[in-house]
């Protein structure tokens, strides 16, 4: 047969691509299990690490069933759904949804001390993409216990430092409501305090857009909780 | 145990032909994962193995391959190569592809892929581009965990992740460069190593 014709080439080119598919798709439905496992325990870590739980990849299963003894799913009148499992909520969906239409995951942790925490999930958009991550509230609803971030691909150095610690433990103690309405935490550029006399916490400098990204995504994933908080307080 | 030829195959790539500092292919990839030892490492080893099963299956089908669509068929075997190697590290090195995130995909982009596939695997039999191809990833790999190896100590103190400056410098003061951590020091460092590269090996040398 000549390797040049058109019906050589276009045969060649059906037969790989379908050799190809097929080997992909055993490979992916193969390793599927072990990759949705390490997803979960991932979340695990990031959930425990608000409340300044350490985990590794090994105990994350083991210590998130000590600390976590509940979590249940609201609606934005702070109702519980019922049947809803808030671990497999997808945070990133329901953000972009209208306020009075997510659904809102809450996970209720207990510490060694007996103190009793409430960890709310986070999502919201930094510079180049997604940043993500926990809220720890202590038992009033109101004063925050801890805090996780993570990001997608913010700049190394700049919007990347929220993910560390100096930027996250600046958030314990903060309160999320002044006076009784909902304020949320600010990002300030350092020496600036916002003019509705919320709590704020010191912006990354070179990091501005990332850090306005985090007050907005503070604001707008956490405003849906006020109706459950103010019932804590 | 090699012949001349085949030794030269798999050793010249490593120093006289190497990828990243003598031909200057695969740059990007050598700045974006190099801050720390343990990405640089396994991004070394992922594409080590890539490139020697791309040569091998474009080497046994070469003599199959319709000319007209060449270069698709070199770029269906190596996407489909990474995306089973990115599933491996997903299922078996999570914490590590999370690093790597989008640039395990991009090894589908790396110049020294479609190079050797086109430049070597197309004209040669299957062991010759096995060997070609580990030492071609070897020698990129190695200029990889090198300019690692600097950026991660010197930017960080630490050497896969163990801390190896020890407390008491920074207790007198001693301070851990950030810029090394940032893109442009990779490049600056790669730069160092072609610097030393060609001062030893003189005929390199532009005129």
């Amino acid at each position: 047969m000549n390797k040049q014709s058109n019906t050589y080439t276009i045969l060649y080119a059906a037969v790989m691509v379908i050799l190809v598919a097929a080997v992909l798709a055993v490979t992916s439905l193969g390793l599927k299990g072990r990759q949705t496992r390490n997803v979960e325990i991932d979340k695990m870590k990031q959930i425990l690490s608000s409340v300044h739980v350490a985990a590794t990849a090994a105990d994350a299963q083991e210590l998130y069933r000590k600390y976590i003894i509940d979590s249940f799913v609201l609606d934005s009148k702070g109702e519980r759904t019922a049947g809803a499992d808030a671990f497999t909520v997808d945070v990133a969906v329901q953000t972009k949804l209208p306020a009075d239409e997510r659904e809102l995951p809450v996970f209720v942790c207990r510490l060694d001390n007996g103190e009793q925490k409430y960890i709310l999930p986070l999502y919201g958009a930094g510079l180049w993409g997604p940043i993500w991550g926990y809220l720890a509230l202590d038992a009033d609803g109101n004063t925050v216990y801890g805090a996780y971030f993570a990001h997608q691909g913010e700049t190394p150095g700049l919007g990347a430092e929220i993910e560390k610690a100096p930027f996250s433990d600046q958030f314990r103690d903060k309160r999320l409501f002044i006076a009784g309405d909902f304020t949320s935490i600010a990002v300030e550029k350092k020496g600036q305090k916002p003019s509705n006399g919320a709590d704020y916490v010191d912006a990354i400098s070179g990091g501005t857009i990332t850090s306005k990204g985090v007050q907005a995504m503070l604001a707008n994933s956490l405003a849906p909780y006020t109706v459950f908080l103010k019932s804590l307080q | 145990m090699l012949s001349k030829k085949t030794r030269q195959t798999l050793l010249g790539p490593l120093s006289r032909n190497n990828p990243v500092i003598v031909q200057i292919l695969g740059i990007c990839s050598a700045l974006a994962v190099t801050a720390k030892l343990e990405p640089a490492f396994v991004m070394a080893v992922s594409v080590t193995a890539v490139l020697a099963f791309a040569n091998v299956i474009i080497s046994l089908l070469r003599n199959t391959i319709p000319n007209s669509i060449r270069i698709i068929v070199q770029l269906v075997v190596v996407a489909a190569l990474v995306i089973i190697v990115d599933q491996i590290l997903k299922a078996y090195a999570y914490d590590v592809s999370k690093q790597l995130s989008v640039f395990v995909g991009l090894i589908i982009t790396n110049c020294i892929l479609m190079g050797r596939l086109e430049a070597f695997a197309l004209g040669h039999g299957p062991w010759e581009s096995f060997l070609d191809g580990v030492g071609n990833g070897i020698g990129y790999g190695m200029i990889l965990v090198i300019v690692a190896f600097f950026r991660e100590l010197l930017g960080s103190g630490t050497l896969f992740g163990y801390q190896v400056i020890p407390q008491i410098f920074y207790d007198w003061g001693y301070e851990n460069n950030g810029l090394m951590i940032l893109p442009p020091m990779a490049l600056i460092t790669v730069a160092c190593i072609i610097w030393v590269h060609r001062s030893r090996n003189k005929d390199l040398q532009e005129k």
